[in-house]
């Protein structure tokens, strides 16, 4: 994951053997392909907008990579209904990608990379092209289906959310370096530098420091070593509530609270408050209590 | 095949069909020095071939941009029986044979005219042939153009009270003029280079009815090639600086290629 | 505009279509047939007239599929490469349609021709190409250079190489994905182009007239054959391979109009693909007609 122009498909695509990089090896399962023409690395590749052969139907998109490899007729049969039937496309095997939807063109795609059986699955920004709704379907249809063939997948995108629900690990590059590698949840909670730190999510600033907004905590009182601020402004956002302080050193920063923890405080804008940065254990609680 | 097999190929292809023989169109041009290419653009027959052809193109290439916006018009906005035979027709002039176009030209309106209309050996059987040549690249230059022109805006314009001359030149030809210039040009850079459609109809009569290609075409059947090669040096410069010009319009006002 | 202009402008647009070219392409079928379609016949089946036919069908045999895979190569190496001269590669492959065809024969001339730069050369080898048969074949191949890529390079850039390279990482191997990726994909304007060039190589006078000598019986294409006819007085037979040749123009158009129509309603149904789908290429003869130099 990273920003748009980071790097992140290019180094997907040098993976793939679609360019080849001026230094270092690509490397899989142990084995050097850095020479390796793509067509012979193995590797099913799901381009962002899908590159569905437009002259083929579906079910002849899905059956190249096993007609290049000459396999029986038979057996690419059986391999691309049960392909079909496992994307849950199968009722369109006749028509052709013009005449299908982005998500169905989408899983056609998958469809097509997984035929050949590929040692990794790399998707270069998978879910883009499709709009919010079938984003979310997708995404959680894509994992279920990880579970059940188990490729190892590389899978690119700029979209946080999406990152940290599908991915075992995150690595995050930024303008060609990698930023820092590891579970979702760990770097989340410590991220290497600043730049991760606000990319994966909302960032604010406390004596110097970035934290997380809903890593503070808001007394009504001064005692544990807060800092004293004013409330300046209380938006509700649903959920979540917004709270935008102004410290008493000049500088600003905001918390964001629970609902809950909101109603609690109890506060308008004026307020004298103390923050603070929650301590480790109650860093998952902060969201649903104040710490008064 | 081997990676560099095929570029080499093609730019052998290209050498021997384009690159050579134009270089060797120049290289002759000046072979005997610049004086000699002078005194065969200048010499009388040269001037007269040449002017004939410029007068000539320049005259079908206005005509015909006019013409060519009525009949992209009638295409474009009237509806009637057969409008796609007549959009067929227009593309004739392009796929028939210059030669067989020429022999067309002369039966109707040569000494055996049906309509006792004879131009042949005549400057304006020339223009017929040229008119005839051109007609494609006329209509088919402004046609998108007017096709994707918004109706409502002439609409818009009647209705707040102009009359049909007033749309015509405040909203129609303003927009439209790029493309009509583009397809002038083209008219004309086709125009002087052609021969085929002419040369049955006019007769080549020397200071009369020889256009350039075919003063071109008779110097290199007596064997003048540096003669020859010098007036079509004239020819191709002429029609790069049209080419050129064509390529500055279109970008400067976004009309072409794309619809 | 208003309704009243509609019909006077139709008759006048009409009516210069009328005069200009239909009246007279049909006036070519009449005479032709004037005195039966016996003699039609006899005057194309002469020795001469059927040897001029079938020379000239020699020669599109030769020089379509030549300028069909150099047009499909310079499309490929322009679509796909970025280098320092590609404009310039783009313009000399236009050229042809800049320049006259009487001129194109004249430079062949001055390269291969007896007194040209490879004169010497070629006669020391036996090779005869001016007013023999390669001669045609060049000046025809060289009039009708642009046309492949004119309708294959757009097409080309539009649809991009992922698909290529969706192949290649199926295992498709680069000739296998040309094959039954990039090849379907431009099939329409290839089959267009290669309609295109055929027209003019069946057509090439100018260029042709004068690297041939048009030796009856010998070097005389059916264009030539119909230009000696008048010459000789036999308009018969000028008439009858004139109705030939539009014939095939005829077919020509047929093929062109059917085709853009088929190819209009196809990127029609494509309309709600990526951003890059919807910026189709032109129906083609518009393309090939507007734009000879400037792209």
């Amino acid at each position: 994951m990273g920003p748009s122009g980071g790097g992140k498909s290019t180094l997907l695509r040098v993976v793939a053997g679609l360019e080849s990089p001026d230094s270092g090896t690509v490397e899989i399962d142990g084995q050097d392909l850095t020479g390796v023409p793509a067509r012979q690395r193995g590797i099913g590749f799901c381009f962002q907008h899908y590159a569905p052969f437009r002259h083929l139907t579906v079910r002849r998109n899905v059956a190249f990579g096993l007609e290049v490899r000459r396999r029986p007729k038979a057996e690419i049969r059986e391999k691309v209904d049960e392909l079909l039937e496992l994307v849950r496309i199968a009722h369109l095997a006749d028509r052709y990608p013009s005449e299908l939807s982005g998500g169905q063109r989408q899983r056609m795609a998958l469809a097509r990379a997984l035929a050949i059986e590929p040692k990794v699955l790399l998707l270069d920004e998978p879910f883009g092209a499709l709009d919010a709704q079938v984003r979310q379907q997708l995404r959680v249809w894509l994992r279920e289906l990880h579970e059940k063939i188990s490729v190892t997948t590389v899978l690119v995108t700029h979209d946080q959310e999406e990152a940290m629900e599908v991915a075992d690990r995150l690595a995050i590059i930024n303008e060609g370096r990698l930023e820092q590698i590891g579970a979702p949840a760990e770097i989340y909670d410590k991220p290497d530098n600043e730049f991760v730190m606000k990319f994966l999510g909302p960032a604010t600033e406390l004596d110097g420091v970035w934290v997380r907004p809903h890593d503070l905590v808001i007394h009504n009182e001064p005692g544990i070593g807060g800092q004293g601020a004013l409330v300046e402004r209380i938006t509700h956002l649903g959920f979540e509530v917004r709270v935008d302080l102004k410290l008493d050193d000049g500088s600003s920063t905001w918390v964001q609270l629970s609902r809950g923890a909101a109603a609690e405080l109890d506060g308008v804008p004026g307020d004298q408050v103390w923050v603070s940065r929650a301590t480790p254990s109650k860093r998952h609680e902060s969201l649903t209590e104040v710490v008064g | 095949m081997a990676k560099a097999t095929g570029p080499a190929l093609i730019v052998t292809y290209l050498s021997l069909l384009v690159l050579l023989p134009i270089a060797a169109i120049l290289s002759k041009a000046f072979s005997n020095g610049f004086g000699s290419f002078w005194t065969a653009v200048t010499q009388p027959e040269a001037v007269a071939a040449l002017k004939l052809t410029l007068i000539c193109s320049l005259l079908v290439a206005a005509f015909n941009s006019v013409a060519g916006l009525v009949i992209a018009w009638v295409l474009v906005r009237d509806e009637f029986p057969g409008k796609r035979v007549v959009s067929a027709v227009i593309d004739l002039p392009f796929a028939l044979p210059t030669i067989v176009a020429g022999l067309t030209l002369l039966t109707l309106y040569g000494p055996d005219s049906p309509f006792g209309i004879n131009v042949a050996d005549a400057r304006i059987g020339i223009v017929l042939a040229l008119a005839f040549v051109t007609l494609p690249f006329s209509v088919r230059s402004v046609q998108p153009v007017l096709a994707e022109l918004d109706r409502e805006t002439e609409e818009a314009a009647s209705s707040l009270g102009a009359s049909s001359s007033v749309v015509l030149r405040r909203v129609i030809l303003p927009s439209v003029a790029p493309a009509m210039l583009a397809g002038a040009g083209l008219a004309f850079a086709r125009a002087i280079g052609e021969f085929g459609s002419v040369v049955l109809i006019s007769g080549n009569l020397p200071f009369k009815t020889e256009v350039a290609s075919s003063w071109i075409y008779s110097l290199s059947q007596s064997d003048q090639l540096s003669a020859a090669a010098a007036v079509s040096t004239v020819l191709i410069l002429i029609a790069l600086v049209v080419l050129g010009a064509i390529g500055l319009v279109r970008r400067r006002f976004n009309v072409g290629e794309a619809v | 505009m208003k309704s009243r202009w509609r019909l006077p402008l139709r008759t006048l647009a009409l009516g210069y279509l009328a005069l200009l070219v239909v009246i007279p392409v049909g006036s070519v079928f009449y005479r032709a047939f004037q005195h039966g379609f016996v003699a039609a016949w006899d005057a194309v089946t002469t020795p001469d007239a059927l040897h001029a036919l079938w020379l000239t069908i020699l020669v599109v045999l030769i020089a379509v599929p030549l300028n069909t895979v150099f047009g499909v190569g310079v499309s490929l190496i322009l679509a796909r490469h970025r280098f320092r001269g590609a404009w310039l590669l783009d313009a000399f492959v236009d050229l042809p349609l800049a320049v006259s065809p009487v001129i194109v024969g004249l430079a062949l001339v001055l390269v291969y021709g007896k007194t040209g730069w490879f004169g010497n050369w070629l006669a020391g080898h036996g090779i005869e190409i001016i007013f023999s048969f390669p001669g045609i074949v060049m000046a025809s191949a060289t009039v009708a250079l642009p046309y492949v890529v004119r309708e294959v390079l757009p097409v080309l850039q539009e649809i991009g190489t992922e698909q290529e390279q969706a192949a290649t990482t199926l295992g498709a191997s680069s000739f296998t994905a040309f094959r039954r990726i990039t090849l379907p994909s431009i099939r329409r304007s290839l089959a267009y182009g290669v309609t295109l060039t055929t027209a003019r190589v069946l057509g090439e006078f100018g260029a042709v007239v004068i690297v041939s000598g048009a030796i009856a019986g010998k070097t005389q294409t059916l264009t030539l054959f119909i230009q000696d006819s008048i010459d000789n007085l036999n308009p018969v037979g000028a008439y009858a391979g004139a109705v030939i040749l539009a014939i095939i123009a005829l077919v020509v158009l047929t093929v062109l109009g059917a085709d853009s129509e088929g190819r209009r309603s196809t990127w029609r149904s494509r309309s709600d693909q990526s951003p890059s789908d919807s910026e189709m290429p032109l129906p083609s003869t518009t393309s090939i007609l507007t734009s000879p130099m400037d792209r």
